[in-house]
């Protein structure tokens, strides 16, 4: 029956493209069904990549596609290393990276931890935690300004309620110090869920038989954490911060949608003024050349982190 | 167990281990140059820092271990 099928898909195939199929060889074949996929890499990933690299040694300005466009050498990048607000717009990012990264994998995988416990209802609260996740980070974002508000929002409400400060006095948004720290509460709120499931994974990969061992050995609980479950839940772990990392250096919705960069640019990650640069300032060759730099940042930290990760797994 | 040709021939130093390393080694120099926040100078050489760290990366993961 099946056979019958392919000699009449096989008899169905044009006379003239049956004969060039007969002569391609699998390997030949195997590219002619990946090219496609290739192509299209190269169209949107690839290209794009070089083209930036090109502009970057240029003084290229997008809103200005007819001016003649001159080759500034390294003098971009030279410009951008040596710019003071470039360097804090980067310590910003670090401290907002640092942060979202440390309370996220903490927060994450003690809460993998205790839902890896089977207890009563543990789907149903592992469905509840996973929902910030799923939201949209326009509406997490929007959500979140109201709960910030001053006069009426419910996060000033509750933290007056325990540290007894007046709630119009708990300027999350335009606070220069609370600012940051809005930022890294939500996103930690949103993320946080994201690093609890790689985490639950890595929990729900650990045989049972090496605890039982482990208990036959008397090992006591904290051993058996120590020796067992953060060892072997490691390359998880390190999965999630490498995902998260990455993501965090180029975190722009949430600060747009919260601060906008402000108040003043305490909050002006690196994406933000690569935006402002590139589509307010329009210097489109200024901004190729930093974001070469964010790229490199990045390819170079998730070099350092599959290493890390393959020497975690052969262990 | 006998050890592949190219292996033996391939120079101690020039493994993939070791220059894996120190290419590590380099960019992680680099990255922490870019985000610290007490010298411009540092900042200003961080790029090419982490770059040839990148680059010598790349090339030394295709060393023979």
């Amino acid at each position: 029956m099946l056979n019958r099928t392919a000699e009449n898909v096989a008899r169905a195939t044009p006379e003239p493209l049956a004969r060039k199929v007969r002569g391609i060889s699998d390997k030949g074949l195997a590219w002619l069904f990946i090219s496609p996929t290739i192509l299209l890499l190269l169209a949107i990933n690839i290209f794009p990549l070089f083209w930036a690299i090109y502009l970057s040694f240029t003084n290229f300005r997008a809103n200005r596609p007819n001016e003649v466009v001159k080759n500034l050498g390294l003098a971009n990048y030279q410009r951008i290393l040596g710019d003071q607000d470039i360097w804090i717009a980067m310590q910003t990012t670090a401290h907002f990276v640092f942060w979202t990264i440390l309370l996220q994998t903490l927060i994450g995988f003690t809460l993998a931890w205790l839902i890896d416990r089977k207890f009563r209802g543990h789907a149903f609260w592992t469905t509840i935690i996973l929902v910030p996740m799923m939201l949209s980070p326009a509406v997490v974002g929007n959500f979140w300004r109201f709960l910030y508000e001053p006069q009426i929002g419910l996060f000033s409400y509750a933290v007056s309620f325990v540290t007894r400060i007046p709630p119009t006095d708990i300027q999350m948004l335009s606070n220069v110090s609370l600012a940051p720290w809005s930022i890294i509460i939500v996103d930690t709120w949103m993320w946080t869920p994201y690093v609890m499931l790689i985490c639950l994974a890595g929990l729900r990969s650990i045989p049972e038989y090496i605890y039982e061992a482990a208990e036959v050995d008397r090992a006591s609980n904290w051993r058996q954490f120590w020796s067992i479950t953060l060892p072997m839940a490691l390359p998880f772990i390190m999965l999630a911060v490498l995902f998260r990392g990455i993501e965090n250096f180029k975190m722009f919705d949430m600060v747009t949608l919260l601060t906008g960069g402000g108040p003043g640019s305490t909050t002006e990650v690196a994406s933000i003024t690569l935006k402002r640069q590139a589509f307010e300032s329009w210097r489109t060759g200024y901004s190729s050349a930093f974001a070469i730099i964010l790229f490199v940042a990045v390819f170079g930290l998730a070099n350092i982190y599959v290493k890390a990760l393959n020497k975690v797994k052969q262990r | 167990m006998t050890r592949p040709a190219i292996s033996r021939k391939w120079p101690r130093w020039a493994r993939r281990g070791l220059l894996e390393n120190i290419a590590t080694a380099i960019i992680a120099i680099g990255f922490l140059m870019l985000f610290q926040p007490f010298a411009l100078a540092l900042y200003t050489y961080s790029f090419i820092t982490m770059l040839a760290g990148t680059v010598m990366f790349i090339i030394v993961s295709k060393f023979p271990e």
